[in-house]
């Protein structure tokens, strides 16, 4: 298998790990650090080619893209756009974690996305709860009442007229990344 | 009259931002702003796809870029912050990037649509606070909001990366749009801390923990309300809020208004037009006297 650090710079948002001086600007200002590895210790990770351990980890998907690093960052290297490059790797590797959920709410997200041309949020997390934790969706029945009542979450999926050309966009797209 | 292409977002659209939407467009309505709403746009993507699968995401931005200019190329406007990147992240990539765009252009392809690269995508409140004249719209504000303290909250998506002009960590543009509504604004310093956006799903006790920080700075200093740009920090603030409660053994009830809401009571528009009895922690007790003394 290639090396980390090349696969890495192929992606876009990927590149900018070679510009690491390590100084932590990035990891003091992430909301989530405290929580797994910070975003230093991954990019240093990134380059000691620890693969396994990056991304099959729980840490990227600890990223709420605040975009605080970047905007911090002195060597412009966007670490959320690489957060998400390595997410990509993860996901495409199909090695990502487990343990953390934040993998499978994407993917419950992307699939209402292909389904309905937009995101339906009341499937997304009705299907999302059910799939992880029911006794959760049980949890958030309260709230998911509360928002069903004011209003903001209609229980039916809106389906845009394009939907098949999305779709077809979509297709189109997997083949080629699959080529290149 | 400014007219632009109107991208409202699945949220806002009809999801859990939609008072967001209602308000969006009897605000526009009352400073002579024409929103058209973009024929049949899709879902951006938005951060989960682009963690995903980085050209299927820049796909359908392009998609809706691509409408956006069939259409007649004006400039697209959001009212949610995380479209707002998403779209700005796929016009950039698409210029950063030769091959993804090649690639991205022979997607569009299949579906007959083509993208130049030429449509610039903006906030809503980067429109209001550098499109309208201040004085505009300070002399279309019919009830003065004196007396009722805002603490303006930005989140993220809306300040950073650095898209438009205003700074990505002390920003004024919701500062001024609340001023010029009458309103106080209170010194609020987690004004563009994150709420834990969509984590709020998967990682609740994460999320809880940064929305407990916001509100209690906020209530620390003397807020009546807080006020935001996003479908998503509206959501977690708002209807998470008796979840924090319950969790920290708070009694936190802050309403949390849309800037277009608040905007819209100044201009005198009603709570109906303004979706206000969407709102899970009710703002009516804040917002009645002003309502009461309409004209």
């Amino acid at each position: 298998m290639s090396n980390l650090l090349e696969e890495v710079y192929a992606i876009p948002g990927g590149e900018g790990v070679a510009l690491c001086i390590q100084c932590g600007t990035c990891s003091a200002s992430c909301p989530g650090a405290d929580r797994g590895l910070s975003p230093r210790q991954i990019i240093g990770m990134v380059r000691a080619d620890m693969r396994e351990e990056i991304l099959s980890g729980d840490s990227l998907w600890l990223c709420a893209s605040c975009y605080l690093c970047t905007v911090r960052c002195p060597r412009d290297i966007r670490p959320t756009d690489l957060m998400h490059a390595l997410e990509c790797l993860a996901v495409r590797d199909g090695v990502s974690s487990k343990r953390t959920r934040t993998p499978l709410m994407y993917r419950t997200f992307i699939n209402s996305v292909i389904n309905n041309g937009r995101v339906h949020e009341a499937g997304l997390v009705t299907r999302f709860y059910m799939r992880t934790n029911p006794l959760a969706a049980l949890k958030m029945l309260r709230l998911g009442l509360a928002l069903l009542s004011h209003g903001r979450m209609p229980l039916r999926a809106r389906k845009i007229n394009g939907r098949r050309a999305v779709r077809t966009i979509l297709d189109k797209a997997r083949a080629l990344a699959g080529t290149q | 009259m400014r007219r632009y292409n109107y991208f409202p977002g699945c949220s806002c659209s009809e999801g859990t931002g939609v008072a967001y939407g209602l308000s969006t467009q009897a605000v526009g309505k009352a400073l002579d702003i024409e929103l058209v709403e973009l024929a049949d746009w899709n879902c951006c993507g938005s951060t989960p796809y682009g963690s995903l699968d980085v050209m299927g995401s820049t796909c359908l931005s392009a998609r809706n870029l691509a409408l956006a200019e069939k259409a007649d190329g004006l400039d697209v406007v959001t009212p949610c912050s995380s479209c707002y990147i998403t779209l700005n992240k796929a016009n950039s990539y698409l210029k950063e990037y030769p091959e993804l765009g090649s690639a991205v252009d022979e997607a569009l392809a299949a579906a007959d649509l083509e993208y130049g690269r030429g449509v610039r995508v903006r906030h809503l409140a980067e429109i209001l606070s550098e499109d309208a004249e201040p004085d505009v719209i300070r002399s279309k504000v019919k009830i003065s909001l004196s007396g009722l303290n805002v603490a303006p909250y930005y989140g993220c998506q809306l300040v950073r990366p650095r898209l438009g002009s205003d700074d990505p960590e002390c920003p004024q543009s919701l500062d001024s749009l609340a001023e010029s509504a009458g309103a106080k604004v209170i010194p609020f310093p987690l004004k563009t801390h994150c709420c834990g956006a969509s984590l709020i799903i998967s990682e609740e006790s994460l999320a809880l923990e940064l929305i407990r920080k916001l509100l209690d700075s906020a209530q620390q200093n003397g807020a009546h309300c807080i006020v935001t740009a996003c479908p998503l920090c509206q959501a977690n603030l708002d209807a998470y809020q008796s979840r924090v409660n319950s969790r920290f053994k708070t009694n936190y009830s802050l309403p949390v208004l849309f800037f277009t809401q608040l905007m819209g009571v100044a201009l005198g528009l009603t709570p109906k037009a303004l979706g206000l009895e969407k709102n899970i922690v009710s703002p009516m007790k804040a917002l009645t006297p002003y309502f009461l003394s309409r004209p």
